[in-house]
């Protein structure tokens, strides 16, 4: 809580927390916010020609390539982004910070093969192999969510390693031991709150890239399915048309850029606010 | 019977007003671009939009079309024959072609690049169009290299026996995979072939830069007089189709093989300067969705009227921009065999309302519509899903690569809903029969089929069958008018939602000459290289 | 040293091993059928399954799999089934266009991001500090396909400074090379300037400007060698990510890259082509951190190379 009140003192983390709160309240409050259904194809939403509507009354962001009111599939889309930002995340960390931990603290063979996983795992080219599971599962938020989740818990794991190493190799590991305590309590009660800055800064952090890896994957057809609306597919479907209808484009664009600097915002002040031994001199 | 006498009076009109109109000029150099890269100029492999016009560039084939139509005409075959039981095809070849390495191309040239093309090891997509000659059954299962029905006479004349008479042989020794390859060079490159082509065909490849151009010279030694017109085209691969297009309005670009961007195609149209630039042709394609007949409920024809009626093809057409016509059967207007006054179900959400209900889905179903997913295939299934939406029907939309979505559609428990967009079908060959076979004959409803509505209807396979014994010439009015009688009744059982012909929009620079037709080639798809000029 | 070396290969040899077998077990599992996609659409189901016994896709997984390591060890990377060609000579065609736009993007990376990082040290906490650093947040914040059309909109449709795409010379290079630049100087930047604000605050720096030497001198002589040092590794693990993530810009700007490769290989299932693509993505990553590797301690004496 302290915590909190110190990233409130800075202006533009606040501002951040702000906008974020603002989206998960939209995105919460979806369906009773939209002025119209986010599928449905109005037949006026498109011109005679089946050109998009530019943003005027009554669809204020314009209309999309099916005559879908743009706005209501901009709210709705955050819905998506965020549950599978957060879904992807949380999945991400827990993988992470289990293996992380593992590895750093029992160490022989097991920890070894485990950060050998894990360093395989960094070599792969992540977006390749994002696709490449997409392919093989059929695509469903929940699928989308684990692909991402997969190629992103690497990152978290080698920290956690590295810092579960560093303190285990602390004093008052040694004394805990020596009083008899078994591994899974020194496990449990001493080192994960030490790790839960770091886990915290991470997955702060680790929205802000599952966000955008999932507006990737679906910007290249292989993300959240048709009908639902995430911002990267409304992007996706309206690609060909950015020289004629770029508001379809840079409205979903901004979005995505907004909430993933958000997130870098805060996941950055919390790491200087949580240790500041971690970044050095400010 | 109409539609004959007018695409023959078509063919006519077009072939001789540009000898009156415009003189043809010899020389100059074009550039085309394309997005994708050509995969291989191997006949016998060659199966994609990039290189099916290439391919008939390059090489020669016993018999051609009419530049810009779909009727047959003797190319390498001076002369032919067929005997009274229709099972015997003699051809006497021209005399003088010559391959693009100097040699003269001989009657054994054809039986060799027919049993290549069959032959399981070149891995032909289109061995299978080659099964009604003699000896196919050895050549195909890997027991014999060589087909029997083929004997070489002497170096002019060669006979091919048929197991039965068929319509469409002559169809099959104008298809790419038809066309005739000098036997060393294939032995000299192996497998690198599609990359060093040797052919008899207008044009020579001179430089191939892998993912970046490609270069096709005029070859003069071609044994058409006088063509080709143009000295050399220059394909430019990798360009962005709105790329393209802006280079080709500044000049830089003659042909954007890739047409028009959906999104640059309003503004296109409504160009006054643009517009002429842009040439509309008929594809002989149709866009469908499949319903599979074998999985309940599509396996009720009330439910698959009703889908037949509940989806607006008008709606469609217009989210697509107007590039295409809203279809009630599945052959094209292009085709010989379609039926102009057919009907088909018309559009109406209460009639399909109340046949569901009859058929006891008062309160509708789910189910699920395969899509491939690019765009603009997801955007148009979504429509349908809303149509079908208003009668009950709750649809599930699966967007996948195109692979997946081809394995799904023939499986007997999967794919209950297919759109075929992106993938079907196209006509390989201006012959209904084409239409029937791999995507509503019983042949191809198993499993790895094109039949993904596992339609299978023995007495039309029987008709069909019969339809391509008639292969004389005096049977083809009755022909066509059997063929068109049996895709009117494919459409009494529903087992497909015709949706749409698309067409083919080519965009050619104010420099480029030679009739609109050649620029939309129906067969030399999509351009026909060997009769454009530049002016 | 060397000891430590030949470890570091020998492993970083069998990581490159476990991905092409995951690669080719993940290709494996999925459920389009590649014998299918070569047929097309008038084969008969007899020519599909030739096609397959062909290619021996019909054989078990392990023996795809050691047949295909086999290949590998003689240089033979196998021929794409859709292009039919050898696999090393499609690669081949478009690394020169990848490694160009590679070494261009980073170029702009670190000219941006090193200039901006010292300019925000040399500033710091003033208001162009804040605002640079916004700057690199927004950069790291943006999906790349976002930037890349936002980029191609404004300079090359809007103002026409610059070809729509393609490949040329320096003028189809210079859009995506920024677009990659900009995005990626974020890193760079702030890891640049703290690096600077801890080497402007040692003793040897104080006694330089007490010896009155030009501020740029020190700046530029002295500071600038010692702060770059942590960026060193940092190119090593950015070479690795390139290789494996061109796809996005190289499909907006149609640069034919190994990134565009990749991406009509995976949609067509094109099993040899996908597995070197990843097989020389690893390769790249696996190179690039041990290039990062090798040189921290190099750089560092700090850490001792004998406790790894």
């Amino acid at each position: 809580m302290n915590t909190l009140k110190a990233l409130l003192r800075r202006p533009t983390v606040a501002v951040c927390l702000v906008f974020i709160a603002a989206v998960v309240v939209l995105a919460v409050l979806a369906p009773w916010l939209t002025p119209f259904d986010p599928d449905e194809q109005f037949v006026e939403g498109l011109s005679l020609e089946g050109a998009p509507l530019a943003p005027a009354t009554p669809y204020w962001m314009g209309t999309d390539l099916l005559g879908r009111d743009l706005f209501s599939r901009l709210i709705f889309g955050a819905r998506t982004s965020l549950f599978i930002g957060l879904l992807a995340n949380g999945m991400a960390v827990l993988i992470g910070t289990l293996v992380g931990l593992t590895a750093g603290f029992v160490r022989g063979w097991l920890g070894s093969a485990l950060m050998r996983l894990t360093d395989l795992m960094m070599a792969f080219p992540a977006l390749l192999l994002a696709i490449a599971l997409s392919a093989i599962f059929q695509p469903s938020v929940w699928i989308v969510a684990m692909v991402i989740a997969m190629v992103n818990w690497v990152q978290i794991a080698r920290v956690i390693h590295a810092e579960t190493v560093a303190l285990s190799a602390r004093d008052f590991v040694a004394v805990e031991r020596t009083l008899g305590a078994s591994s899974l309590r020194i496990l449990f009660s001493h080192l994960l709150p030490h790790l839960l800055p770091t886990i915290l800064v991470w997955a702060t952090l680790g929205i802000s890239t599952t966000v955008l890896l999932e507006a990737t994957l679906s910007y290249l057809g292989v993300g959240v399915q048709p009908p639902t609306p995430s911002w990267g597919n409304i992007i996706f479907e309206s690609q060909t048309y950015f020289t004629s209808a770029p508001w379809l484009v840079f409205i979903p664009g901004a979005a995505i850029i907004l909430l993933s600097l958000a997130f870098n915002l805060v996941g950055d002040a919390l790491r200087d606010e949580l240790d500041p031994t971690l970044k050095g001199r400010r | 019977m109409k539609i004959k006498a007018l695409t023959l009076a078509i063919a006519a009109t077009l072939f001789t007003t540009p000898l009156w109109a415009e003189t043809p000029k010899s020389g100059g150099n074009v550039v085309v671009t394309y997005q994708n890269d050509v995969a291989t100029l191997d006949p016998a492999i060659g199966y994609d939009w990039q290189n099916w016009s290439m391919i008939k560039s390059l090489f020669g084939r016993l018999m051609d079309y009419k530049p810009g139509t779909t009727e047959l005409v003797k190319s390498l075959a001076e002369d032919y024959s067929v005997s009274p039981d229709g099972t015997v095809y003699s051809f006497t070849l021209v005399k003088g072609v010559k391959f693009q390495n100097g040699r003269e191309l001989v009657a054994s040239d054809v039986k060799y690049s027919l049993e290549r093309a069959v032959n399981p090891k070149t891995q032909s997509p289109g061995a299978g169009f080659f099964s009604s000659i003699v000896g196919y059954d050895d050549v195909a299962s890997g027991k014999s290299e060589t087909l029997s029905g083929i004997k070489v006479i002497d170096d002019q004349h060669l006979t091919i026996t048929l197991s039965a008479p068929n319509a469409t042989f002559l169809h099959i020794m104008a298809i790419n995979f038809a066309s005739v390859v000098p036997k060393e060079a294939v032995e000299k490159w192996g497998a690198d072939f599609g990359k060093h082509p040797v052919g008899s065909g207008a044009f020579s490849l001179a430089n191939w830069q892998l993912g970046q151009k490609l270069e096709l010279v005029k070859n003069p030694d071609y044994f058409q007089k006088g063509l080709p017109y143009v000295d050399k085209i220059t394909f430019e691969i990798g360009q962005d189709p709105t790329v393209a297009l802006l280079r080709l309005q500044k000049g830089e670009v003659d042909i954007a093989g890739d047409g028009v961007p959906p999104a640059q195609f309003l503004q296109f149209k409504n160009d006054a300067a643009s517009k002429s630039l842009v040439v509309t042709g008929n594809q002989l394609q149709t866009g469908y969705v499949t319903l599979k007949t074998t999985l309940p409920p599509f396996d009720n024809l009330k439910v698959r009227q009703a889908v037949n009626m509940a989806i607006s093809k008008e709606r469609i057409v217009r989210i697509i921009n107007g590039r295409a016509v809203p279809a009630n059967q599945p052959l094209p207007p292009a085709m010989p065999g379609y039926d102009t006054q057919y009907k088909g179900l018309p559009y109406d959400v209460e009639g399909a309302r109340k046949l569901l209900a009859d058929a006891g889905f008062a309160k509708g179903f789910d189910t699920e519509l395969y899509v491939m997913n690019t765009d603009p295939q997801p955007r148009i299934a979504q429509s349908i899903q809303q149509d079908l939406a208003k009668v009950g029907i709750r649809v599930q939309i699966k967007s996948l690569a195109q692979a997946n979505v081809i394995a799904a559609g023939s499986s007997k428990d999967q794919a209950p809903m297919v759109w075929s967009g992106g993938m079907a079908w196209i006509a390989d060959f201006p012959d209904p029969s084409n239409f029937y076979g791999p995507i509503l004959g019983c042949s191809g409803a198993v499993d790895g089929g094109w039949n993904w509505a596992l339609y299978c209807n023995k007495a039309l396979d029987e008709r069909a069958a019969k339809a391509d014994a008639m292969a004389a010439p005096e049977q083809q009015a009755e022909r066509t008018e059997a063929w068109k009688k049996i895709f009117t009744d494919v459409m009494a059982d529903a087992p497909w939602v015709p949706i749409f012909n698309e067409q083919r929009f080519t965009v050619r620079s104010k420099r480029m000459g030679g009739d609109d037709a050649l620029y939309v080639d129906p067969v030399h798809v999509p351009v026909n290289y060997d009769y454009i000029w530049v002016k | 040293m060397l000891p430590f070396i030949c470890r570091r290969v020998g492993y970083a040899l069998l990581i490159l091993l476990g991905v092409t077998l995951i690669t080719y077990l993940l290709l494996f599992l999925l459920p389009a059928d590649p014998a299918r996609q070569i047929a097309g659409r008038s084969a008969t189901p007899e020519v599909v399954a030739a096609i397959r016994a062909q290619l021996g896709l019909d054989q078990p997984f392990y023996h795809q799999y050691l047949s295909y390591l086999g290949n590998l060890l003689h240089g033979d990377l196998g021929r794409s089934y859709i292009q039919r060609t050898a696999v090393s000579e499609l690669i081949g065609a478009r690394l020169r266009p990848s490694l160009e736009l590679m070494a261009a993007g980073i170029g702009f990376e670190l000219l941006i991001g090193i200039s901006l990082g010292m300019l925000a040290a040399l500033k710091r906490d003033s208001l162009a500090d804040k605002l640079l650093m916004a700057f690199s947040f927004v950069g790291v914040s943006a999906p790349q396909f976002i930037a890349a059309m936002l980029f191609l909109y404004f300079f090359a449709v809007q103002l026409g400074w610059f070809p729509l795409g393609g490949y040329g010379g320096a003028s189809h290079l210079i859009l995506p090379a920024l677009t990659l630049g900009l995005l990626g100087s974020g890193w760079y930047s702030r890891m640049v300037r703290s690096s600077m604000i801890e080497v402007l605050h040692q003793d040897f720096i104080r006694t330089a400007r007490a010896k009155g030497l030009s501020r740029a001198r020190v700046v530029f002589v002295h500071v600038l060698p010692n702060a770059i040092v942590p960026v060193i590794p940092m190119i090593g693990i950015d070479i690795g990510v390139f290789m494996g993530g061109l796809v996005v810009v190289e499909s907006v700007f149609g640069w034919p890259g190994i990134g565009q490769l990749a991406w009509q290989s995976i949609q067509q299932v094109d099993i040899p082509v996908i597995v070197g693509v990843t097989t020389l993505s690893a390769v790249a990553i696996v190179l690039g951190n041990l290039l990062a590797d090798l040189v921290i301690p190099l750089v560092d004496p700090r850490i001792d190379i004998k406790r790894h």
